[in-house]
């Protein structure tokens, strides 16, 4: 796409609304190429922010995390960020705060839990519980 | 073309319904997606048979609602396939959110309706309820008014929309029972015929082709809309130069001339009314009484609904001096459809005709040559007087006191 969307009128839209993933057409398995490395168009939701739908924020506790991917593999939005099998953080400009992560990370206490939106992190962690159960 | 072929007579014996299934069949559809309802069941049934016995090499998929047969019929679009379907009625009415789907997603398809009137009360005959309530749903609209012409607008209906200056899904409507169930003699096209008329389907953005990623039905706001909007109605507006080449070149396969606007002696007509379905074929013959009478009378009824051909029937109806506009669905608090349509058409030309509105055939009801007849007498009466007989609207064939609306 030559021209960005914001200096179209009607007559040079894709009809229909159709949006496009990528820039051009591809001859590789997105799959196989990481999100950095992949050439998406303009249109694509990758550019769209929408961070600001969240009222409550996931936040990590890196000492806790045993790397089970659980949150990577639930996540509704691919908002977990993860490589060579390791989590590194989250997306938080995707991220609407469903609070998913939390409920299927499996460690005790959890590695993930949602505080809301304006905590910071610093705060969130000093405020994290104990192991629950077995004394 | 499907691998099983059907041996076709000259001569077949078909009601509108398998009219236009014959047509779907040659049409070598990718995907049917259907709900059964009167009047269109046996469009519905006669397909899953002809797929039953080998003759689709498409899917036929039964689903649950008429939601959820158009909601299929868009998404296989999308995935890249021809797709059609056929419904009436209430179950138009469980479609139409769809139908706007299906139109601002610009995805080719035909859609069969068998007009008949909207509860309540509940009624399986027909009348253009159903059809009125298309209107603004962004498709093409095409009318027939036989079974032969169900069948050849089938056919023309793939071609127009899946042009790629169109892009649009498109109606065919026929009249419940008048049509869908009446059996005439039909001159169909041999199977490879009529697969070659429709040609290859060929996709567009397709969500099938892996080497370009494609979401459909997507949301924009105040920022994107309007443009989209304004590019379907573009290609609306548009459709009639393809709908023009498709007619023309029907015309020289099967000898059949199509027009967006039909008429029957309207060269030397005082008198006239504009007509939607069969009616127009019961007017005929109501011309030619009224001819023996002295009476110059004519007859106009649109072919193409949508996009509206308002210069042709404008142009149609400048000699006349009084016009009555049938519009055959409860007009709901207005004049009828057609009315507005006509006096929209004949307001920016010279042409001031006498313009009437007559709400007839609700529900079914019989509109016969005997009554057209008296139509045309009055329109004669009031041609000569100069002006209408107390009002815009009035109600025709209905039991009990006179309704009139609108005095003038």
């Amino acid at each position: 796409m030559s021209k960005s969307i914001h200096d179209m009128g009607w007559d040079e839209l894709v009809l229909g609304a159709a949006v496009h993933s990528f820039k051009e057409e591809i001859d590789y398995n997105p799959s196989q190429v990481l999100p950095e490395n992949r050439d998406y168009a303009e249109t694509n939701s990758k550019y769209k922010y929408v961070g600001d739908w969240r009222v409550f924020k996931p936040v990590w506790n890196t000492d806790l995390c045993i790397h089970c991917q659980f949150c990577w593999l639930y996540c509704p939005d691919t908002s977990i960020l993860s490589r060579e099998k390791k989590m590194i953080g989250f997306d938080y400009d995707h991220c609407k705060g469903c609070g998913i992560c939390q409920e299927v990370c499996p460690t005790n206490p959890k590695s993930i839990i949602m505080f809301t939106e304006q905590t910071e992190e610093e705060e969130a962690l000093n405020q994290w519980p104990e192991k629950k159960g077995s004394k | 073309m499907n691998s099983k072929i059907m041996e076709l007579n000259k001569v077949e014996v078909w009601d509108g319904n398998m009219a236009a299934t014959q047509a779907m069949r040659q049409a070598d559809i990718d995907v049917v997606a259907a709900y059964p309802i009167t009047p269109s069941t046996p469009v519905v049934e006669n397909y899953a048979t002809f797929h039953a016995n080998g003759y689709i090499d498409g899917e036929f998929v039964m689903v649950e609602s008429e939601h959820a047969a158009m909601s299929g019929c868009v998404g296989a679009a999308a995935a890249g396939g021809r797709v059609a379907t056929a419904t009436s009625s209430q179950g138009l009415a469980l479609m139409v959110e769809v139908l706007y789907q299906a139109s601002g997603m610009r995805l080719p398809m035909v859609l069969n309706i068998v007009n008949r009137a909207l509860a309540s009360p509940l009624n399986v005959n027909g009348d253009h309820s159903d059809l009125y309530l298309t209107r603004d749903s962004g498709w093409i609209s095409l009318c027939t008014f036989s079974p032969q012409e169900v069948y050849d607008m089938n056919l023309c209906a793939f071609k127009i929309g899946e042009h790629m200056d169109v892009r649009l899904p498109v109606i065919v409507n026929q009249d419940g029972f008048l049509s869908s169930h009446t059996a005439q003699n039909i001159y169909p096209l041999q199977d490879k015929e009529a697969c070659d008329f429709v040609g290859e389907y060929k996709p567009l953005n397709a969500m099938l082709d892996f080497s370009r990623p494609v979401t459909h039905g997507v949301q924009t706001e105040e920022d994107w809309h309007f443009e989209h909007k304004a590019k379907q109605h573009d290609a609306l507006m548009n459709s009639t130069k393809v709908i023009a080449e498709v007619f023309a070149e029907f015309e020289k396969l099967s000898g059949r001339k199509y027009n967006f606007v039909e008429s029957y002696k309207m060269e030397d007509a005082e008198i006239a009314i504009v007509v939607l379905g069969t009616t127009y074929e019961s007017a005929q013959l109501a011309v030619d009484k009224m001819r023996e009478e002295g009476i110059k009378a004519g007859v106009v009824a649109i072919r193409v609904f949508r996009p509206f051909p308002l210069k042709e029937v404008s142009d149609m109806l400048q000699n006349v001096k009084a016009v009555a506009c049938m519009d055959r669905s409860a007009p709901g608090g207005s004049v009828g459809a057609l009315y507005n349509e006509i006096s929209g058409a004949l307001f920016n030309s010279p042409a001031r005709p006498l313009l009437s509105n007559i709400i007839y055939g609700l529900g079914g009801r019989d509109m016969t040559i005997g009554v057209l007849c008296d139509i045309y007498r009055d329109l004669d009466a009031e041609a000569k007087a100069g002006k209408l007989n107390g009002s815009i609207q009035r109600f025709v064939g209905v039991r009990g006191p006179e309704l009139k609306y609108y005095k003038v």
